[in-house]
C-alpha cells in the first residue's frame, strides 16, 4: 500500500510543471549566490577629512590612513558642515576632523586632539570604523615617538606600553563564507522541506482529491508517511547537491564526519516536514498555509543565530530559542564543518531535534481526518 | 464608479473572510518588529570571556575589573592552563580569551614587551571582530591613561562621536529594514496570488467577461492591499517610534510619500509576477522564495552592500527595497531634508512608472 502511494507522490512531484524545476534551481542559486551576498564584513569605510591645520604632522597623519587600506577617502572637506552634508547625503561614513594647531599642540604641549564623527546608523559599521582609525592614530603616535627617541631630541622616557594581538580559533581568518554555508544548507532543507509539504495536503483538498483518499481503506499513518518519504529523499538529495557545491565551489569542507551531518539531517528532515504537514492539515486554503508557514519560518530562521547570534537575544528570546529546531541543525552543521565535533559531543542536540520529529509528526497524524 | 466600488468590496470581503490570513498579515509586521527591535540584535552584551592571567598584578587586576565591568563582558572563568584554551570553546559557552603574558605589570612600565592576546572563536566572524574590538578598545583606553599619567610626548587623543545612534542600538538599522521587507511582502506577495487565484478557481472567467474594464479589476484588486499596508505602516512607525525608541527624525510627511511610492512599486511587481504565473503554488514560491531572499540579501537590511562583489551590487540595484531602506534611513533616522533622498525617490518612482506599464502590458484578457 504504502509503495503504491509513495509512488503516486513522486509522480505527482515530478509532472508538475514548476516543482522539479524548482527543486533543482533553488539548491544551485542558494548556494552560488546567497554566501557572497551574506557577508557582514565592512570593507572600505569612506571617510571624509577635515583638515584645519594643513600642517607637514596633520598631512602625514592624512597620508597614514589613506594608505592603511580600510578606508576610502571620499573627499576633504573644508569645514566640519561640509563634512557633515557628505554624510546625509550617504557619500562618507566617518569624518576625522584635525583641530587647527594640531602640530603646535602635539610638538609643544604633547598632546594634539582630534575629533572622530561617525555615521552610527548601523551600529557595526560606526564601531568598526572607529576602531581602525583609533588603532592608526595609535600607530602614529608610536611612529613619532620613535623617531623623536631615535634623533634624541626628547630625553628618552619611558613609555608604559603593551601590544595588543587578536587571534581567531577555527576560522583564522574570519572567512564569512565558512560561517554561512553550512548553515545556508539548513536553511534550504527548510525551506524545501518544509514549504513544499505544508502546501501538499492542503492543496489536495483544494483540488478535492483528499476524498478520494478518504474513501480508501489506507490508514492515517499510512498517508502521512507515503506524504514525508517523497520529502525526505529530496532533501537527502538536495543536501548532497548543496554540500557538494560547497566543496566545489568554496572549498568548504566539513571538519567532522560527513555521516554525522547526514545522520542529523535524517531527524531533520522528519522535522520540518512534519511541521508542513501539521500546518497544511489545518489549513482550509494553500493562501493560508503557505502564510501561516511564513510567519513560523520568518520567525524561525531570524531567531536561530544564521544572521545574528542568539547569544546576545535578551533572556525572553533566548527562552523562545529552545523551541527553534533550526537552532539546534545550525548549531550541528557549524561544529561539524567548523569544529568537527563528533556525534557524542552533540547528543543534546540530538535528542532535541528526535524530541521535535516524533511530537510534530505524532500531531501530523493525529491532526489528519478522513471524515469532515 | 459604483462598479468599482463593488469590486472593491468584494476584494475587502475576500481578505476580512480568511481571518486566518488576515490576522497573519496584521500581526507580521508587530512580531517582526518587536522580535527585530529587542531579539534580533549584533549588540554585545554579557559575553562570557576567560582569562589566563599569570601574572596577578597591579595593572592585570584593573584591566581584568574594567572588562568585567563593561557592560559588554563578564569574565566567567580564569583559567590556570594555557592548554585549556583549546577546548574552551568547544564545551564552554565562552567566546573570548584574554591572555596576559608574564610579568606583565614590570614589563609594561619598563621593557615595553608586555602583551595581551585576544583570542576569539571566529566561527562567528562578525560577532568575533566585534568582540576583539570591544576589548581593545578598553586597552586602548588603559593605554592612553598611562601615556597622560606618565606625560608621553606625541599623544594623539581621539574625540568620537557617534552621529544619529549614540547607544548603538540595532534596531536604528534593523527598522528601516522590516519596514522595507513587510511593505514588499504584503503588497507584492498578495496581490500576485490574488489574482492567481481567481485565474485558478475558474472565477478569473466570471470576471472577465464582466463588463468591467480590465484595468478595473486588477485596481480594485489593489485597493485593499494599499489600505493594508497603510495600517501596516502606521503599525511599524507607532511600534518603532513607542516600543523601540526609534525616533522620526525627519519629516513625517516625506516618510509617507516615500513609503506610498513604494508600496505603489510593490503592488505593481505583484501584478506582474501575476501575470508571468498560473497557478497559486507557483505565485507563492515565485513571490516568497524570489523576493524574501532577494530582499533579505541583497537590499543592505542585513549585510552591507559595498563587501558584495561587483556583480551582486549590480543586482541589487534593482531591488527596490534596496533604495528604499536607504532613504528611510537617511530621512526618518538621519533627519535630513528631502533633497537629499531626491535620487532614492526618483528611482524609486521610475521602477513604479515602468513596473506598471510592463504589468499592464502584459495582462491578459483572454484566457489561454
Amino acid at each position: 500500500m504504502l509503495k503504491f502511494l509513495i509512488e503516486k507522490e513522486f509522480k505527482q512531484i515530478v509532472r508538475n510543471a514548476f516543482l522539479p524545476r524548482m527543486i533543482i534551481m533553488m539548491p544551485v542559486m542558494m548556494m552560488l549566490v546567497l554566501p557572497w551576498a551574506a557577508n557582514q564584513e565592512v570593507k572600505d569605510v569612506r571617510l571624509s577629512i577635515v583638515d584645519n591645520d594643513h600642517s607637514v604632522y596633520s598631512e602625514r597623519l592624512v597620508n597614514k590612513i589613506i594608505s592603511s587600506g580600510y578606508f576610502k577617502l571620499t573627499d576633504v572637506s573644508a569645514s566640519n558642515p561640509e563634512a557633515m552634508r557628505s554624510i546625509e547625503s550617504g557619500k562618507a561614513d566617518i569624518i576625522l576632523e584635525i583641530q587647527d594647531e594640531f602640530e603646535k599642540s602635539l610638538v609643544n604641549e604633547g598632546a594634539a586632539r582630534v575629533m572622530i564623527s561617525a555615521n552610527s546608523v548601523n551600529s557595526t559599521e560606526g564601531g568598526l570604523g572607529l576602531s581602525y582609525l583609533s588603532a592608526i592614530l595609535a600607530d602614529y603616535a608610536t611612529e613619532l615617538r620613535e623617531e623623536q627617541g631615535g634623533q634624541a631630541v626628547v630625553t628618552a622616557v619611558e613609555v608604559p606600553s603593551f601590544g595588543v594581538m587578536s587571534q581567531y580559533k577555527f576560522n583564522p581568518h574570519l572567512d564569512y563564507k565558512v560561517f554561512m554555508v553550512p548553515a545556508l544548507m539548513v536553511t534550504l532543507l527548510t525551506m524545501l522541506c518544509g514549504f513544499l509539504p505544508a502546501l501538499n495536503i492542503v492543496g489536495e483538498k483544494e483540488a478535492g482529491t483528499i476524498e478520494q483518499i478518504n474513501v480508501t481503506p489506507v490508514k492515517k499513518l499510512v498517508f502521512v508517511l507515503a506524504k514525508l518519504i517523497p520529502y525526505w529523499v529530496i532533501g537527502f538529495a538536495v543536501l548532497t547537491v548543496a554540500i557538494g557545491l560547497g566543496a566545489l565551489v568554496y572549498g568548504i569542507y566539513p571538519v567532522g564526519n560527513l555521516l554525522t551531518i547526514f545522520l542529523f539531517a535524517t531527524i531533520y528532515i522528519l522535522v520540518v516536514s512534519g511541521m508542513g504537514l501539521v500546518i497544511s492539515n489545518y489549513s482550509d486554503t494553500m493562501q493560508q498555509a503557505m502564510f501561516v508557514m511564513f510567519f513560523f519560518m520568518m520567525i524561525l530562521l531570524l531567531m536561530s543565530g544564521l544572521f545574528t547570534p542568539t547569544t546576545s537575544m535578551p533572556e525572553w528570546a533566548k527562552t523562545i530559542t529552545v523551541f527553534n529546531p533550526l537552532k539546534y541543525f545550525i548549531q550541528v552543521m557549524r561544529l561539524v564543518y567548523l569544529k568537527g565535533s563528533t556525534f557524542f559531543e552533540m547528543i543534546p542536540q540530538f535528542l532535541a531535534l528526535c524530541g521535535f520529529a516524533l511530537a510534530l509528526n505524532t500531531w501530523a497524524v493525529m491532526s489528519y481526518r478522513k471524515s469532515q | 464608479m459604483k462598479q468599482f466600488r463593488s469590486f472593491v468590496r468584494k476584494e475587502y470581503y475576500h481578505i476580512f473572510r480568511d481571518k486566518r490570513t488576515m490576522l497573519i498579515l496584521l500581526a507580521m509586521p508587530i512580531v517582526q518588529i518587536l522580535l527585530f527591535g529587542f531579539a534580533i540584535t549584533t549588540e554585545v552584551k554579557d559575553v562570557k570571556v576567560a582569562v589566563f592571567d599569570p601574572s596577578k598584578d597591579a595593572s592585570t587586576q584593573l584591566i581584568k575589573e574594567r572588562i568585567n565591568t563593561s557592560e559588554y563582558f563578564t569574565i566567567a572563568e580564569e583559567l590556570t592552563d594555557i592548554d585549556q584554551i583549546n577546548d574552551i570553546f568547544k564545551y564552554g559557552k565562552i567566546n573570548l580569551v584574554v591572555v596576559f603574558s608574564d610579568n606583565f605589570a614590570e614589563n609594561l612600565l619598563h621593557t615595553g614587551e608586555a602583551k595581551v592576546q585576544l583570542i576569539a572563536d571566529g566561527t562567528d566572524p562578525n560577532q568575533a571582530s566585534t568582540l576583539t574590538g570591544y576589548v581593545s578598545g578598553i586597552l586602548g583606553s588603559y593605554q592612553q591613561e598611562l601615556m597622560e599619567q606618565y606625560k608621553v610626548p606625541f599623544q594623539v587623543i581621539p574625540e568620537t562621536r557617534m552621529l544619529y545612534n549614540p547607544q548603538l542600538k540595532s534596531a536604528y538599522n534593523f527598522v528601516p529594514g522590516v519596514m522595507g521587507l513587510i511593505l514588499m511582502l504584503i503588497c507584492a506577495m498578495m496581490t500576485s496570488i490574488a489574482i492567481v487565484r481567481e485565474k485558478e478557481t475558474g472565477t478569473m472567467e466570471i470576471l472577465l467577461s464582466s463588463p468591467m474594464k480590465p484595468i478595473y479589476i486588477i485596481l480594485a484588486k489593489a485597493v485593499p492591499y494599499f489600505t493594508l499596508s497603510i495600517v501596516n505602516l502606521i503599525t511599524i512607525l507607532l511600534l518603532s517610534v513607542f516600543v523601540l525608541g526609534v525616533p522620526v527624525s525627519g519629516s513625517l510627511f516625506w516618510l509617507a510619500i516615500l513609503s506610498l511610492l513604494f508600496v505603489f512599486v510593490a503592488l505593481a511587481l505583484g501584478l506582474f509576477i501575476s501575470t508571468l504565473v498560473n497557478t497559486q503554488m507557483a505565485a507563492m514560491l515565485a513571490s516568497g522564495m524570489g523576493l524574501m531572499m532577494p530582499i533579505m540579501l541583497l537590499s543592505g537590511m542585513m549585510f552591507p552592500i559595498e563587501s558584495m562583489p561587483p556583480i551582486l551590487q549590480w543586482i541589487s540595484t534593482i531591488v527596490p527595497a534596496r533604495w528604499y531602506i536607504e532613504a528611510v534611513k537617511k530621512i526618518m533616522i538621519q533627519g535630513v531634508a528631502v533633497q537629499y533622498i531626491a535620487k532614492e525617490l526618483a528611482i524609486i518612482g521610475i521602477m513604479a512608472i515602468s513596473l506598471i506599464m510592463l504589468a499592464l502590458s502584459k495582462f491578459k484578457t483572454r484566457l489561454s
